[in-house]
C-alpha cells in the first residue's frame, strides 16, 4: 500500500511531464498545423469554381492552388452594409490578418447581425470573371458551409462546393461527398426575371423551379433543408454586394 | 521510483522471441480477436470503416498507442499507487493519442480531417484500457509491448476487411480507385444491372458486416465454439 503523499507526488510529477511534453509539440507543429489549415480552406473556397479550372482541386499540388490565389484571386471583406474593409478594420474586429481568407464564419455567426464581415474572392482569368462567397448554416447534427461561385451578372451560380461538421455518411454528408449535388448548382439563378431575391431551395422530391430549384437529397431532407436555409440567409448577406456590381 | 521498475523487470525479461511471444503476436489474430471474438472496439469499427484509408490510419493510430501504452504501464506496474492505478492508464492513453493527434494533424490533415473525433476517441476504446488491466499490469515489459502490438493488429485486421468491403460495394472504389459504376470505373455499369449500395456507407452495414465475420470465424474454428 502506498501513503498518501507518495500518491500525490506520483500524480503530480506524472501530469507534469505529460502536460509538458504535449505543450512542447504542440507548440513545435503549431506553424506547421496553421499552414495545412489555410491550405485546405484554399481548396476548399477554389472547389466552387473547379469544374472552370484546368484540373481537378484534388490533382492540384499546394503550389498551384497558393498561385491560382497569388494570381487570379482578389480578396475583399464587406460588411453588412456592403462596404469595403480594409485590412486594418478587419484587423480591429479580432483577426490576426485582414485577408479574406483569414475571416472565421464560425466567429461571424456568433456576433451580432449588424456587426458581421463576409469574405469575397474575386476571381479573374481572362474574361472569365466570378465571385466567390461564402455561406453557413446548420445541418442535422452540426454546422455545414459552403463556398458559392457567381457570374459576372451577379445573379447566376457557376459552381458551389459544400463542406460540413459531422452529417451522416451516405445520407447527409452527401452535400460534400456526392460531387453531383453541388454541380446541381450549376446555372441557377440568385433574382428572378424582375430582380426579387428568389436564392436556392434543395427540393424534396426533386426539382420544380428550373431556376432556383436544386434536387433533395433522399433520407437527408433535415440537411438539404438547412443548405435551403443556408442559401437563402447566406447569400441575402451580400445582396448589397451583388446589387453594386451588377452589369 | 521509475528506475527500480526497470531494473526488475529487465532482469526477469529476455527480448527473447519464441513460441510464447509470438502466441502474443497471433493470438488476438485468430482465438483471442478482440472485435469477433471479445466484441469491444465496435464504435470505432462502425465509424471509421467506410474508406480503407481511413480504416489504415485509424489502425496504425491504434496500434501504436496500445503498444507504446502497454510498454509504458509495464515499466511503471510496480510504481503506480493501485489506488490511482486506472487515471494513470488513462493519463498514459491520453498521452500517446493526443501524440498521435498533432502528428496526424501536420502529416495528412485531409484524413485528420475525415477521422474528426474518432483518433480522440481512441482513448475510451476498451481494447488498450482492457489490455492494461489485464495484461500489462502483470507481466513484463517486452512481452506487454508485444500484447500491445498483437492487440492492434487484430483490431486492424478486422477494421480493414470490413473497409475493403464496405468501400467497394458501398462507393464503387477501392482507395479511390473507381471500380464499378460511372463511366471512368472499371466495371461500368452506366447502362444499368448494378447500383453501389447505399446501405454499406451507412454503419448498420459495419454491425452485419462484422457479424458475418465472427460466423465466419467461428465456423472454421472449432475452438472458440466450444468454450461459449
Amino acid at each position: 500500500m502506498h501513503s498518501t503523499g507518495y500518491i500525490l507526488r506520483f500524480v503530480l510529477i506524472m501530469t507534469t511531464v505529460v502536460a509538458l511534453v504535449l505543450a512542447l509539440m504542440s507548440t513545435a507543429l503549431k506553424p506547421i498545423h496553421e499552414s495545412n489549415e489555410a491550405i485546405y480552406n484554399k481548396r476548399a473556397i477554389i472547389s466552387a469554381i473547379g469544374n472552370k479550372l484546368d484540373k481537378t482541386v484534388a490533382e492540384m499540388s499546394d503550389e498551384e492552388v497558393e498561385n491560382i490565389f497569388k494570381e487570379n484571386i482578389t480578396q475583399k471583406v464587406i460588411d453588412v452594409e456592403g462596404n469595403f474593409l480594409s485590412e486594418e478594420e478587419v484587423m480591429d474586429r479580432g483577426y490576426k490578418a485582414g485577408k479574406a481568407e483569414n475571416v472565421d464564419m464560425a466567429k461571424e455567426r456568433k456576433k451580432d447581425e449588424a456587426d458581421r464581415i463576409y469574405p469575397i474572392y474575386e476571381y479573374e482569368n481572362g474574361d472569365e470573371n466570378y465571385a466567390i462567397i461564402s455561406v453557413r448554416g446548420s445541418g442535422l447534427w452540426d454546422a455545414i458551409w459552403g463556398n458559392i461561385a457567381i457570374d459576372e451578372d451577379m445573379n447566376t451560380i457557376v459552381g458551389a462546393s459544400f463542406d460540413h461538421q459531422g452529417e451522416t455518411p451516405g445520407l447527409g454528408a452527401e452535400i460534400k461527398d456526392n460531387p453531383k449535388y453541388a454541380l446541381n448548382f450549376i446555372s441557377k439563378k440568385i433574382f428572378d426575371e424582375n430582380g426579387g431575391y428568389v436564392s436556392i431551395t434543395s427540393r424534396k422530391g426533386g426539382a420544380v423551379d428550373p431556376d432556383h430549384d436544386v434536387d433533395g437529397i433522399t433520407g437527408a431532407t433535415v440537411t438539404a433543408d438547412g443548405v435551403t436555409k443556408m442559401m437563402k440567409k447566406g447569400v441575402k448577406r451580400y445582396l448589397p454586394y451583388l446589387k453594386s456590381n451588377e452589369k | 521510483m521509475a528506475e527500480t521498475a526497470v531494473k526488475t523487470a529487465k532482469k526477469e525479461s529476455t527480448f527473447a522471441f519464441g513460441k510464447k511471444e509470438r502466441k502474443l503476436i497471433g493470438d488476438p489474430l485468430n482465438d483471442n480477436n478482440p472485435i469477433t471474438v471479445q466484441v469491444l472496439g465496435i464504435c470505432s469499427a462502425l465509424a471509421v470503416t467506410t474508406l480503407v484509408k481511413q480504416a489504415v490510419v485509424m489502425s496504425i493510430a491504434v496500434v501504436f498507442v496500445c503498444g507504446l501504452a502497454n510498454l509504458a504501464i509495464s515499466l511503471l506496474r510496480r510504481s503506480v499507487p493501485k489506488q490511482v492505478r486506472m487515471i494513470v492508464q488513462l493519463v498514459v492513453i491520453a498521452f500517446l493519442v493526443t501524440i498521435v493527434e498533432l502528428t496526424l494533424k501536420a502529416l495528412d490533415y485531409e484524413v485528420y480531417k475525415q477521422l474528426s473525433v474518432f483518433i480522440g476517441l481512441i482513448i475510451t476504446n476498451c481494447i488498450i484500457m482492457g489490455r492494461l488491466e489485464a495484461f500489462a499490469m502483470a507481466n513484463d515489459p517486452w512481452r506487454s509491448f508485444l500484447d500491445g502490438i498483437g492487440n492492434g493488429l487484430g483490431y486492424g485486421a478486422i477494421l480493414i476487411i470490413v473497409a475493403v468491403l464496405r468501400e467497394i460495394f458501398g462507393k464503387g472504389q477501392l482507395l479511390g480507385w473507381k471500380l464499378i459504376g460511372g463511366e471512368d470505373a472499371l466495371i461500368n455499369t452506366t447502362g444499368g444491372g448494378y447500383l453501389n449500395n447505399n446501405l454499406f456507407v451507412l454503419s448498420a452495414s459495419a454491425m452485419f458486416i462484422i457479424a458475418i465475420l465472427i460466423w465466419i470465424h467461428r465456423s472454421y474454428n472449432r475452438k472458440l465454439v466450444d468454450i461459449s
